[in-house]
This record gives structure tokens, C-alpha cells and sequence, in this order.
């Protein structure tokens, strides 16, 4: 199986992406310049956090134009798996890949601090070595990452178990208090229809370490990595 | 000719930028303001020989595609001649 990480100008997490890859997952990966075109090497893409194109007009829009996002929608129509972190997570959002809208966080801050998600699902290829309803604790790092979209686009979430994560306090109630950054129902992440498309605010790939606090978010790539090593 | 192109987040979408700048305008004391919406404002200069009809259609495709998002915005176009 190979990973690739996507490098925007202005993408700042992809040397942590990459290491978690290569260190913890123990998993051959590659940067992926943002004018390359060609994925087929590929297994599973990870849209990394940062700042692509200076979050100019608005986050993750202009990204949305560079010539790998082509390919990354003829990849993710072929149901191979994409992970967008943060910024990635914008991205995906503005390219269409992911229902909903990120904008600026309810209370203006950036805010980067660790938080607690609680994993609402685990029928995707994400999160299928961990229980649902489990809590892991990993850090958010945005100024827009407050989740937005209309009505219907909530219900679908719902109904087609689409809902990923959501911002819970330590014993993993949803609580408004515990929702950093105003997002709807506290959603942190999302998946794609066909489920093989993550989009989340928090970053699990710098919580792979007890040094750095949490080893949370090595539960989500190493079942994206036991889910690739049933299908590769 | 100018296209002027304005895109404002949709009634219903928080604004946190225009509350606070509401309290900041009202900290200062002027007094009645109900409300304040922030939003981008762009200006795209076209070539005078630019036929303005169609001028007005690529830039609302702009403004469609890339200019604004339109799961949060709203935007509104006019062309100077």
C-alpha cells in the first residue's frame, strides 16, 4: 500500500502527515507536488493542514483550482480513500468532494488547543478499528473550521451515518460548551456518500506521540491502513 | 469598463466578523445599528472593447465559480461602462 501527501504552496503539515506515514503506520509515502497529475501509484491521499495559497478569498478555495484536484476527484470517484486534514478538510469542502461550508470560527480566535472528538461511527475506512461513541483527545489548530451547512444537507449527514466526529467534553457528551468553534452540531468531521472521503478540523496526525500530548490520532490512520491492507 | 462584484454571507449564516464589528462601532457610541454584515468587494478591469453583456455573464460565472461560495454567500454584480 503507498500514501501520498498533497503539497499546496503554504501547506505546513505535511512533514507531520508524512512521518506519521512512515514512522507509526510503517507505510512506503510520497509527497505529492500540487501541479503533479498523476495518482496512480496511489492507495490512499492525505490532504494535509496549513495555510495553502495564503487562505487568500477564502480557506481552501484557491487549492481547489491546482492541477491535482483533478485527479484527486477522478481518485476519489474510483472509491480510493482521501483523508483531508484541517485545511484539507476546507479544501474538500470547497472542491465539492464534502457537503457544507468551513468559515470563521464562532469566537474570531484561531484557536489551537487539544479538544475531545467522539467517534460517532465506525462503518468507515477510517475509523473501523475503533468503537463507536469511543473519545480520543486531539488537537484543533484553525481560525475557520466553525462547520456550516443547510437543513437538508444535516439530515442526509444523519441518516446516511456520515457524521465522523464531534466536539464532546472528556466523558463524550456533545455538549454547546464543548464545541469550540460554533459548528453545527458539533460536527468535526464528515465523510463522503460512498464513505471513502474524511474531512476533519482536528489534527490526528500530530497526536501519534505520548510526547506530544495525545497518541489519540493514531487510531484513525491505522485503521485506514488495516482497511487498505484488506483491499490493496 | 469595471466590473464591480459584492459577496456577502447568506441571511442566516453567522457573522462573527460583523458582530464584532458591530460592538466595536457601538463601543465607540453611535447608537441604532440593528445589525452589521461584512462581506468582499471586487474590482475586475475589463478591456473597453468588451461587449457588456457578455462581459456581465463571464463575470457572474466568476463570481459563481470562484468569487463566492455559494453554500455560505451571496454576491451581486454591476458593470461600469
Amino acid at each position: 500500500m503507498k500514501f501520498g501527501v498533497i503539497v499546496f504552496p503554504g501547506s505546513n503539515c505535511d512533514h507531520d502527515a508524512y512521518h506519521v506515514i512512515s514512522k507509526h503506520v510503517g507505510q512506503p509515502v510520497d509527497f505529492i507536488w500540487h501541479r503533479d497529475t498523476n495518482l496512480n501509484s496511489f492507495d490512499a491521499l492525505i490532504i494535509p493542514g496549513g495555510f495553502s495559497y495564503g487562505d487568500y478569498l477564502r480557506a481552501g478555495a484557491l487549492a481547489r483550482f491546482s492541477p491535482v484536484m483533478e485527479s484527486v476527484k477522478k481518485f476519489a470517484a474510483k472509491g480510493r480513500f482521501v483523508l483531508g486534514i484541517c485545511n484539507g478538510f476546507q479544501i474538500l469542502c470547497e472542491a465539492g468532494l464534502l457537503p457544507g461550508a468551513l468559515i470563521r470560527n464562532r469566537d474570531l480566535h484561531f484557536i489551537c488547543e487539544h479538544v475531545f472528538v467522539r467517534v460517532e461511527t465506525s462503518d468507515t475506512p477510517f475509523t473501523n478499528e475503533m468503537e463507536a461513541q469511543s473519545v480520543l483527545r486531539i488537537p484543533i489548530a484553525h481560525a475557520d473550521g466553525n462547520y456550516v451547512c443547510d437543513d437538508a444537507t444535516l439530515r442526509e449527514l444523519e441518516q446516511q451515518d456520515r457524521i465522523v466526529l464531534r466536539y464532546c467534553d472528556q466523558n463524550g457528551e456533545a455538549t454547546a460548551a464543548a464545541n469550540p468553534n460554533g459548528s453545527r452540531d458539533n460536527i468535526a468531521g464528515i465523510c463522503s456518500r460512498e464513505r471513502n472521503v474524511l474531512g476533519l478540523m482536528p489534527h490526528p496526525e500530530r497526536a501519534c506521540e505520548d510526547l506530544l500530548g495525545s497518541s489519540d490520532g493514531r487510531d484513525i490512520f491505522r485503521s485506514l491502513a488495516a482497511t487498505l491492507a484488506g483491499v490493496v | 469598463m469595471k466590473a464591480k462584484v459584492y459577496v456577502s454571507l447568506k441571511p442566516g449564516i453567522l457573522d462573527p466578523q460583523g458582530k464584532a464589528i458591530q460592538h466595536s462601532v457601538e463601543l465607540l457610541g453611535f447608537t441604532g445599528i440593528a445589525d452589521v454584515r461584512q462581506g468582499k468587494y471586487f474590482e475586475i478591469a475589463l478591456s473597453d472593447s468588451a461587449d457588456p453583456e457578455q462581459a456581465r455573464e463571464s463575470v457572474n460565472r466568476m463570481a459563481d465559480e470562484v468569487l463566492s461560495n455559494p453554500i455560505i454567500e451571496d454576491y451581486r454584480v454591476e458593470i461600469e461602462g
